[in-house]
């Protein structure tokens, strides 16, 4: 497996940046991209985040800290975070888990995600 | 209770970083399911596995996991074993509460993996090391 080089990309859609994580991330690539998700949203100057996680067959307290800390970052760099694509399972074992993703937005999925960015950038000045 | 299950199945899984750990994770989620377990269950013991190898990285200086296929009576089940010669949890009661942590974490991984499985076993000795043992029997 290799460790060095390894990058998730990340999609520009128009005022928006999207990533879809479909690999299990060992924990290095997991903060790599949350360290390139500052820098996109601050370079790029987006307004919001979807991080689509419909591919993940596990979400653990690590990448679940990984996600609510680049939702926080987001938020200092004035730009909202949606996690779309949550699969059942993983929504049921998280909970159980103790880890709620207090503050964080959700939604079913990508189209429904940039609803809710494109009514956050409305509503906002 | 019947007595004790049977090993039908073993594999060892070395646990000296997070790509160790990512891999391990990988040999439970197989395993999980070519047992059959539901997405659900699947999902629950893998999430374990996840948050009791990470401390086996982490906190218990490296380590080893072993992967059981069990059974007992017509019940079958996955066991995983987790075993470090870290310094061990001074406070067993402590580290078993919600929201302790000796840091950097949130305090969620022992309690939080004990509510995702079936059966949950943690011995630890001072300057000596950890042992976790979880079971989630196919439903």
């Amino acid at each position: 497996m290799s460790v060095t080089g390894e990058r998730i990309p990340i999609l520009r859609l128009g005022k928006c940046l999207l990533v879809t994580i479909q690999v299990d991330m060992h924990d290095q690539l997991a903060m790599t991209l949350q360290a390139d998700l500052a820098s996109a949203i601050a370079s790029q100057e987006s307004s919001g985040l979807l991080i689509d996680i419909s591919a993940l067959e596990i979400v653990d307290s690590f990448i679940g800290r990984m996600i609510a800390n680049t939702a926080a970052m987001c938020r200092v760099l004035d730009a909202e975070t949606v996690v779309v694509g949550m699969q059942p399972a993983v929504a049921i074992t998280l909970v159980e888990l103790g880890l709620t993703l207090h503050g964080i937005h959700t939604a079913l999925n990508v189209e429904r995600g940039m609803a809710v960015l494109e009514h956050a950038a409305a509503a906002g000045v | 209770m019947s007595s004790a299950p049977i090993v039908a199945k073993q594999a060892s899984f070395q646990l000296r970083s997070t790509v160790d750990l990512a891999v391990a994770r990988r040999g439970v989620r197989d395993w999980a399911q070519n047992l059959g377990l539901s997405v659900l269950d699947l999902t629950r013991i893998v999430t374990a596995a996840s948050e009791l190898g990470r401390n086996v990285v982490v906190h218990g200086g490296g380590g080893v996991m072993h992967l059981e296929v069990v059974r007992a009576g017509d019940r079958q089940g996955l066991r995983v074993i987790f075993k470090d010669h870290g310094p061990g949890i001074p406070e067993i009661a402590r580290a078993m509460q919600d929201g302790y942590t000796s840091g950097g974490g949130m305090g969620l991984g022992l309690p939080g993996a004990k509510r995702l499985v079936n059966e949950f076993d943690l011995s630890s000795t001072p300057s000596e090391g950890t042992c976790v043992t979880i079971v989630r029997w196919k439903s």
